[in-house]
């Protein structure tokens, strides 16, 4: 059974932070489409087209019919755990110094059998349930979980290798005005985050929550605007070496096209949160948590980024916001270079239209702040890298993944009525 | 489709012979180049034959970057008229054989120098293990344990559940190893080991301890290949080869590995010998982990699937044993020194039949058997041969 998690003793300053060391980062081309999936928490493997047949390790041709046609799809995730060990020593310095280690053999119900890592309360011959999570190296790997849940499940100290979890951990939450930000912070503090950190611009503006958001336990509002560089850097060399996790929820929306609008002012302005904002808070606080990624069991270990959808491809009733958006993704996609090698995740969370005032015309569906706050809460606690969360996000990425170039005609085409 | 039917031909006329053993370094500096010219020089020393008189060449080993076998003729001043690289490991000495023979035998070749060799320096092997095969990098070495160590305790533990056998078992084996090695002049390992030490050693990766596992070193190993009359006119005691098997990715749906390409092949390799089991004088697993030697010994024929506990129980494996196994003391007390680990046991084997063995000599020695077992790529070992040998 899967000790708890105890709360990690304060930092001694004297004492060196370990420095990150990494599983084998090195996998083949094949490969990296198993890690795309594994980003997405998805558990996908190669089928062949032409006659089902599941094959791993990934390959470029079905050793049974040999059909080049192998695609990646999600299935079933049973199997059955039927030999294992405990490693006590390696090579590799990432795993050596983390011994003992649990691998087993899964065969999985898909056919396979795999190599994979083996949560503590699985037990021998014990039916299992398989996911694939990116680990420390930001590659896909497999772990073997019990078929039921258990105690303290979450804790396991393998499992925590490949997740963010907010347990005992400390966040900074980049804009707490909105319902957004409250409901985020909120949702954090039930996930167990020890302290978290609330940026609020000019806070001798009243805004409505303030009362409840302060009674948060752990709670520190501290100021903040993302648009201003001495705040973001004032407020990195107070509390920067205490950020494990970064959720920016800072966001600035309005509606229109180009042509609609008049000048550069507002897409300046979208351009100093959204992307501007972004780029200051990575130089900021960055490095730090970069640094810190292997500092035990409240080590720096996630930057979520909160997209708009329209950030993969335009659309023209919110035309600039989504060029800001756009921005702020490739930007997104550096960052996740930046931090490679460190331990730290970039996850991006690509929603639809939100229910808040700057998008209050749109029609249903849309997402809710809590609905929004839950998925961050769910990305940090299973590790994952890339979500989609509302059906109009969810449409858009299905679009994109088919055709990204139909997708920007479907977007920018006359529509009836508009 | 229909498949034609062509009985293989045996190797009548075809000998093996000057077996060289370059001694082992726990590290070296020097690069694989020069393991592999040692191993030649020495070959030219115990034959007396010189570059012009060598017109095949086949080469095997893992650290040879950049070059290859092609690289090395020039290296080495031969003009051959036949070469090969072999990639198959621990199956290289078996399979540079097969390949060896063939071609002395068609005339493509007189005389073939078979190389293996392979540098240690120090962290080159977690380098090497690094870029060893794409299903290993792919879906073994993220899991951990950096090497094979992972993959065969997952295999060893299923064995020892599966086929009845505990860890006493394969500790006789490898005391019996340590035991021969302390006869062998260039075995690394040369405390005696005794069963509590086995049983009590340190664990690596359950149920995987020290002694299970090799200590990887620089070495090389070497053979010539020639017809009998040319080994007769150089005065070269010799070994025929009677029969040999190879076989890749035997058994692919296994969930995980009990046998290898040796039980599709045991049968064929007995007929094309001539002899029996039975008769063999000494037998060389390719022994990486004990497991492996066991899986051998079954899928050889010398004992039933399954019957190994009993088997190891009523035999003794030294080279003056009941059941002369690994008499150099394998690589398990010897060394693991890269490619020149699937040669070790052929060599030691010609050693034997050829009266080359001093301390450690198989009394009577005439039939031999060889095995070999390589390249773990992911969860298990994907070439297997063996070869039948008869003292000329």
């Amino acid at each position: 059974m899967t000790e708890a998690l105890q709360k990690p003793p304060k930092k001694n300053p004297q004492r060196r932070t370990d420095s990150p060391t990494l599983p084998p980062f090195a996998r083949s081309r094949k490969a990296i489409a198993f890690t795309t999936a594994a980003a997405e928490g998805r558990f996908a493997l190669q089928v062949c087209a032409d006659c089902d047949h599941v094959s791993y390790p990934p390959r470029e041709v079905c050793p049974k019919c040999w059909s080049m046609d192998l695609q990646w799809r999600d299935i079933p995730d049973g199997g059955k755990l039927i030999a294992e060990t405990t490693l006590r020593t390696s090579v590799n310095t990432y795993f050596r110094e983390r011994m003992p280690w649990r691998i087993g053999t899964i065969q999985l119900d898909a056919g396979p059998s795999v190599l994979a890592h083996v949560h503590g309360d699985v037990g021998e011959f014990e039916r299992v349930r398989m996911i694939a999570r990116t680990d420390k190296s930001g590659q896909g790997v497999m772990l073997a979980l019990p078929e039921k849940e258990t105690p303290n499940m979450a804790d396991d100290r393998q499992l925590r290798t490949l997740t963010c979890n907010p347990k005992y951990r400390r966040a900074l939450v980049t804009d707490g005005r909105t319902e957004l930000g409250q409901r985020t912070v909120r949702a954090l503090a039930e996930a167990g985050a020890s302290r978290i950190f609330v940026g609020i611009a000019e806070e001798w503006r009243p805004y409505p929550g303030s009362e409840e958001l302060r009674n948060i336990p752990g709670v520190e509002i501290m100021p903040l605007d993302v648009t201003d560089t001495i705040s973001v850097n004032e407020l990195a060399a107070e509390m920067g070496d205490k950020a494990d996790i970064l959720v920016n929820t800072a966001e600035y929306v309005r509606p229109g096209s180009p042509m609609q609008r008049h000048g550069v002012t507002l897409a300046r302005d979208e351009m100093e949160t959204n992307y501007f904002g972004l780029l200051r808070l990575i130089q900021a606080f960055g490095p730090g948590m970069k640094a810190r990624g292997a500092d035990g069991d409240n080590s720096a270990c996630a930057w979520v980024n909160l997209l708009s959808v329209y950030a993969l491809s335009n659309w023209p009733v919110y035309g600039t916001t989504s060029a800001s958006q756009a921005a702020a993704l490739s930007l997104s996609q550096s960052l996740r270079r930046d931090f490679a090698g460190s331990g730290v995740k970039v996850i991006n969370i690509l929603f639809g239209p939100l229910e808040e005032s700057w998008r209050q015309p749109l029609p249903p569906p849309k997402v809710t702040p809590q609905r929004l706050a839950e998925t961050v809460i769910r990305a940090l606690t299973e590790g994952i890298e890339n979500v989609t969360v509302g059906p109009v996000a969810e449409d858009i990425v299905r679009r994109y993944r088919e055709d990204p170039f139909v997708l920007e005609r479907e977007l920018t085409q006359l529509h009836m009525g508009a | 489709m229909g498949k034609s039917t062509y009985r293989r031909s045996g190797y009548e006329g075809i000998v093996v012979t000057a077996p060289v053993s370059v001694p082992y370094e726990r590290y070296s500096p020097e690069p694989a180049h020069w393991w592999l010219a040692r191993a030649l020089s020495e070959l030219g020393k115990v034959s007396g034959l010189v570059a012009s008189d060598v017109d095949g060449l086949c080469v095997s080993s893992f650290t040879l970057f950049p070059d290859t076998a092609a690289g090395l003729t020039q290296h080495f001043g031969l003009v051959p008229r036949w070469l090969d690289h072999v990639p198959t490991g621990g199956a290289s000495g078996v399979v540079t054989l097969r390949r060896a023979a063939r071609a002395v035998q068609s005339g493509d070749a007189n005389i073939v120098a078979c190389l293996s060799g392979d540098t240690n320096h120090v962290d080159s092997f977690r380098a090497m293990l690094t870029t060893f095969s794409r299903f290993s990098q792919d879906a073994s070495y993220p899991y951990g344990s950096g090497g094979p160590n992972g993959s065969f305790s997952l295999m060893t533990s299923n064995y020892m559940r599966t086929h009845d056998i505990t860890r006493a078992d394969f500790g006789k084996i490898c005391v019996a190893q340590r035991d021969n090695a302390l006869k062998y002049p260039h075995a690394m390992m040369k405390k005696p080991l005794t069963l509590d030490d086995y049983m009590n050693a340190r664990l690596i990766a359950d149920p995987i301890a020290l002694y299970d596992c090799v200590m990887p070193c620089a070495g090389g190993e070497a053979y010539l290949v020639m017809r009998e009359e040319d080994a007769k006119a150089q005065r070269l005691p010799c070994a025929h080869i009677l029969s040999t098997v190879e076989r890749h990715n035997s058994f692919p749906d296994d969930p995980i590995q009990i046998r290898g390409g040796w039980a599709l092949d045991v049968d064929e390799l007995w007929a094309l010998s001539g002899i029996r089991p039975d008769a063999v004088d000494l037998l060389q697993t390719y022994d990486d982990y004990p497991v492996i030697s066991v899986m051998q010994m079954e899928d050889l024929g010398f004992c039933e699937k399954g019957a190994a506990h009993d088997f190891i129980q009523s035999n003794t494996f030294t080279y003056d044993g009941s059941f002369p196994h690994n008499t150099s003391g394998g690589q398990l007390s010897v060394g693991q020194a890269g490619a020149a680990g699937g040669f070790l046991g052929l060599v030691e084997a010609i050693r034997q039949l050829t009266g080359g063995a001093i301390d450690n000599a198989v009394p009577g020695a005439r039939y031999a058997a060889v095995s070999g077992f390589g390249i773990i790529n992911f969860d298990r070992g994907l070439c297997s041969g063996a070869a039948i040998l008869e003292a000329a």
